[in-house]
């Protein structure tokens, strides 16, 4: 198999920070279930991340199965490399 | 939590072991132990200043509040 | 039900070919302060515990998942692509013997995993308390693996695995905070 290009690194370490901020907000929600402010906060990074994936998705196949990401042409989801070989 | 709460607690402490002339290590000195923030902080007050998301994923958490970083104490010893 | 992302919480790296490592490592991969024993504590626990919590025990169990993928990542980079004889001079030639380079839910010392290292007593504050201390026993094991790698990337990864240590005890308080207030009395900061 070929070697990824430098920006699925990159772009693959954005959604990385992006969920971050997303698990942090939801075991902090989990105890301060009244936080408006952080619950805001929490679904701007729910849009923000499931931007970012879309377009991760649509160059380097999907992130997700049973259904939760689209599949490319080839059944990509197999074929491409896993996560802790890359 | 202002600079001023956090100067409330150090996150690493020590202590000296007996040594013993039967010992026959070199003695190690210090000890040492690790007091993260979580110790202290309590039930986390709402509003807490974060790190930006790249930062925050390199730290491990959202809060500079937690964020505890290690290097191994014992290094200097030669 | 549970579904796959197919990426790690964090980007794992690692420096060097280093088995002897990996095996130092493997402790929080089958170990009784490991990130398996963890992951089935809490989603273990969180059948029979006050519902006010069920939601942090998930979540903090499905993130010691993505820990465990974390570990199996490290370990794999460390070994893969080594020989038979650089396993054993790591000290790998027990492992090599039964498993070749397959992981294995066993500690450091090769003393495979057992249900017995977690409890679930059915009392809240118990059940707890048992959180909390799995939590810092986790975070001292990350610092004696931090004190004994000279690999920088692979400590950056034991870092963070660390500080995620450090919340999950910080939240766990928290439940045990909110599971002693008195009914209907509202928390104040
Ligand atoms: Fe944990």
């Amino acid at each position: 198999m070929n070697s990824l290009p430098e920006n699925y690194y990159q772009e693959l370490e954005q959604i990385q920070a992006v969920d971050f901020v997303l698990v942090e907000l939801t075991l902090y929600l989990d105890t301060h279930p009244d936080d408006v402010k952080a619950i805001n906060q929490f679904n701007q990074y729910a849009q923000y991340s499931k931007q970012l994936k879309r377009a991760f998705e649509a160059q380097f196949g999907p992130l997700q199965q049973y259904g939760n990401s689209f599949s490319d042409a080839n059944w990509g989801w197999g074929r491409l490399p896993w996560p802790w070989q890359v | 939590m202002d600079e001023r709460e956090k100067s409330y607690f150090t996150r690493m402490k020590s202590y000296s072991p007996y040594h013993s002339p039967f010992d026959p290590c070199r003695p190690i000195g210090k000890k040492f132990y690790s007091t993260p923030p979580n110790l202290y902080i309590g039930f986390q007050p709402p509003g807490m200043e974060q790190f930006d998301p790249h930062t925050a994923l390199r730290k491990g958490t959202l809060w500079p509040a937690f964020w505890d970083y290690y290097e191994n104490p014992y290094e200097a010893k030669g | 039900m549970w579904i796959y992302e197919k990426k790690l919480q964090y980007p794992v790296k690692v420096s060097t070919c280093n088995p002897t490592l990996a095996k130092y490592l493997i402790e929080q991969y089958g170990g009784a302060d490991g990130e398996l024993a963890a992951a089935l504590r809490y989603l273990n626990q969180r059948y029979t515990i006050p519902d006010k919590v069920v939601g942090l025990l998930t979540d903090i169990g499905t993130e010691e998942f993505a820990h465990l993928e974390m570990i199996a990542t490290m370990i794999y980079k460390l070994t893969k692509d080594a020989t038979p004889q650089q396993l054993r001079d790591a000290g790998l030639g027990d492992h090599y013997a039964n498993h070749d380079g397959a992981l294995f839910y066993h500690n450091a010392a090769g003393v495979p995993f057992t249900a017995t290292y977690i409890q679930a007593k059915g009392d809240p504050i118990a059940d707890l308390y048992e959180d909390i201390a799995a939590e810092e026993k986790a975070r001292a094991t990350y610092q004696w693996l931090i004190d004994m790698s000279d690999d920088p990337d692979l400590n950056d990864g034991l870092r963070f695995l660390r500080e995620r240590e450090i919340i999950h005890s910080q939240r766990f308080r928290e439940a045990v905070e909110i599971l002693k207030e008195e009914r209907d009395k509202k928390k104040i900061f």
